[in-house]
């Protein structure tokens, strides 16, 4: 170590020190949040009780959020809140959700403990800092004349004085170094451990976002079971009844009036290809052919060759994700195109697929006017009910003026192996 | 005229079999997957070969693959792609190699018996037989760009017919207007499109497609 990084490294510190005491009185700021928490409780019987608990939980929720994002800057690691939300809106359920709330008693908890170990964390650097320095300058005082001058118990008539006392703030100096941003640590994984959410809520609330994404990726696959049957039944059945009927009655009269035959096998043929065509897009609207033979590049530039404006697509998959997977991203992209087709008034549009650090991005841009929304009942919006199943994100950034530029992302681990299947340029 | 068949479902295979048969075709072998497929195309070189996209063993495309690996080996060898969908990504697989003697037809079009003899032929002869469903697909995709839009109606009708391969006398038979009409019609949309004038069928195909496609 150079002279150089130790100056620098004893200002950084000194700093941290600094910043540290500064943070005492937030410490103790929070203290009178107690009282009046607890006051508004009893206050909910004469009604006033209820705004003000609303009002101060906010505030004290607030205050802790400042806390609670110092302490996920030193540590390096984002701690989420662990609020309940409240089912519905109305200010008594507020109440009751928050009362209910372990995390509100684990604020309250916070607040007197954190005062003290503020203060603590807070004075103790610059303490030993002071002191230290304290220690090294004290043989000069007393060099100067100070006779009153005491450190650490070491004053000018005690023996060696001259050497041990700056030895001993020398220590303390090397204590202060080493424990200035440990100390610091200390206090942010103090804040972590009662602001954080537990392992229980955390648990709690991961249950209910997946108990939400099931109940909608039950509900869609429900509506798309009744739309396959609905489309079977309304379309390719019914035209193969026509069919039956077309043959029979052809056969019936084949030696009678051999036109007439003819004519009705005629239509006998169209009804066919029409049932035909009709199940084909009905198969394409459940797994398109194109994406199980040549998997997600394939079936995008198909996609894109189909599309009413240049699509450039620009994929690189070392393999396959599963096939679920790939076929949700595949409808993302096929969603969005609609759209950039439809609403964007783009002239081009690009599609680029990564898979990094085990997530499987697509991104999806036009150079339109922008505006776009994911709207309930709109195609955006869809996109993303099909994501949360599969843990996926949508995000959408569309400035008025465009461009638009939508993303999607999806956790995959893995792609499979494509040799065989893939295994051609 | 000698044919090898690669289909995979009984049932369609014996019927497209009967069918041929019932046109005068020698069905000289009938296989059920890719690799039989490329074996049997390549030791029997036929003068055409129907075969269906999707076979055995990874029920992809495996017969696409044969087919366009079969004409590396045997560069011209006409080959009639049957699929249950068409996609323009195929097509222009297909059409790659530039030799022409290609074909790509729904499934459904063998249903009209005559027009799918007739687009056998053509492939076999050297030229092209498209699906009007990527024709249509292609047209509608270029729907933006102005010189397709200065075409008159009857001009995009004889260009999708074009497209599909059909000869100048072919297309004035569905159209029922005189050859003679084609060619000047067919001289028109050259003319508009700024595509080079040209006899040779399969290469009109291709010159119309590019064109389409913006290759």
């Amino acid at each position: 170590m150079t002279d150089h990084d130790l100056v620098r490294g004893a200002a950084s510190r000194l700093r941290t020190a600094a910043l540290a005491l500064a943070r005492v009185p937030l410490c103790v700021l929070g203290l009178p949040l107690i009282p009046l928490q607890l006051y508004a409780y009893p206050l909910i019987l004469v009604t006033i009780g209820v705004p003000l608990l609303l009002l101060i939980t906010a505030l004290a929720r607030r205050y802790l959020a400042v806390h609670r994002r110092w302490a996920g800057g030193v540590l390096g690691e984002e701690i989420a809140a662990p609020y309940r939300l409240p089912a519905n809106r109305g200010p008594m359920t507020r109440v009751r959700t928050i009362a209910t709330d372990p995390a509100t008693w684990r604020d309250l908890a916070f607040l007197p403990l954190n005062a003290v170990v503020g203060v603590v964390c807070g004075v103790l650097p610059l303490a030993l800092w002071l002191g230290g320095a304290f220690g090294v300058v004290t043989p000069v005082l007393w060099a100067l004349g100070a006779d009153s001058v005491e450190f650490s118990g070491i004053d000018v008539d005690t023996p060696g004085n001259f050497v041990v006392a700056p030895l001993l703030g020398l220590l303390y100096l090397l204590v202060a170094w080493w424990a200035t941003p440990r100390i610091v640590r200390v206090h942010a994984s103090f804040v972590r451990w009662l602001l954080a959410p537990s392992a229980h809520t955390a648990l709690a609330d991961r249950v209910r976002v997946l108990a939400d994404s099931r109940a909608d990726t039950v509900d869609a696959q429900a509506a798309e079971l009744r739309r396959i049957e609905r489309d079977l039944h309304d379309g390719a059945q019914a035209r193969l009844v026509a069919l039956g009927m077309s043959l029979g009655m052809a056969e019936e009269l084949l030696a009678r009036d051999p036109d007439a035959a003819r004519d009705l096998l005629a239509e006998a043929r169209q009804s066919s290809s029409q049932a035909l065509s009709e199940l084909r897009d009905l198969v394409r609207g459940i797994h398109p052919p194109v994406l199980a033979d040549r998997g997600l590049e394939g079936a995008l530039r198909a996609l894109a060759l189909a599309h009413p404006l240049p699509v450039e697509v620009d994929v690189v998959l070392a393999g396959r994700p599963e096939a679920p997977v790939e076929s949700a991203a595949y409808f993302a992209v096929a969603e969005a195109l609609t759209n950039v087709a439809k609403h964007s008034g783009a002239t081009s549009a690009w599609v680029r697929v990564r898979h990094e650090d085990g997530r499987l991005g697509l991104m999806i841009g036009d150079n339109g006017h922008g505006g776009a929304e994911a709207t309930e009942g709109g195609g955006l919006r869809g996109i993303e009910r099909r994501l949360t199943a599969f843990d996926g994100t949508l995000g959408i950034a569309s400035p008025l003026g465009g461009p638009t530029i939508v993303t999607v992302e999806l956790p995959v681990s893995d792609l499979a192996d494509s040799v065989g299947r893939l295994g051609r340029p | 005229m000698r044919v090898v068949l690669g289909e995979d479902l009984v049932l369609l295979r014996d019927g497209l079999i009967r069918l041929l048969r019932a046109y005068d075709f020698d069905v000289v072998e009938a296989v059920d997957t890719g690799p039989a497929l490329l074996k049997a195309l390549v030791d029997h070189r036929p003068d055409v070969a129907v075969v269906d996209v999707r076979l055995p063993p990874t029920f992809t495309d495996e017969g696409l693959r044969a087919a366009i690996d079969a004409r590396k080996r045997v560069p011209g060898l006409p080959v009639l792609v049957l699929s249950q969908y068409v996609e323009q990504l195929y097509a222009r697989e297909l059409l790659s190699d530039r030799g022409g003697g290609v074909g790509y037809l729904l499934k459904d079009r063998v249903s009209d018996v005559r027009q799918f003899v007739d687009a056998i032929r053509r492939v076999a002869a050297g030229g092209t037989a498209m699906d009007p469903e990527v024709i249509t697909q292609l047209l509608a995709r270029s729907g933006r760009d102005r010189p397709l839009a200065t075409l008159t109606p009857r001009e995009r009708e004889v260009l999708a017919l074009m497209a599909e391969g059909r000869s100048n006398g072919a297309i004035a038979a569905r159209l029922f207007i005189t050859e003679k009409a084609v060619g000047k019609h067919t001289a028109n949309i050259f003319g508009k499109l700024g595509l080079p004038l040209s006899e040779d069928d399969n290469r009109r195909v291709l010159a119309v497609l590019a064109y389409l496609d913006r290759l």
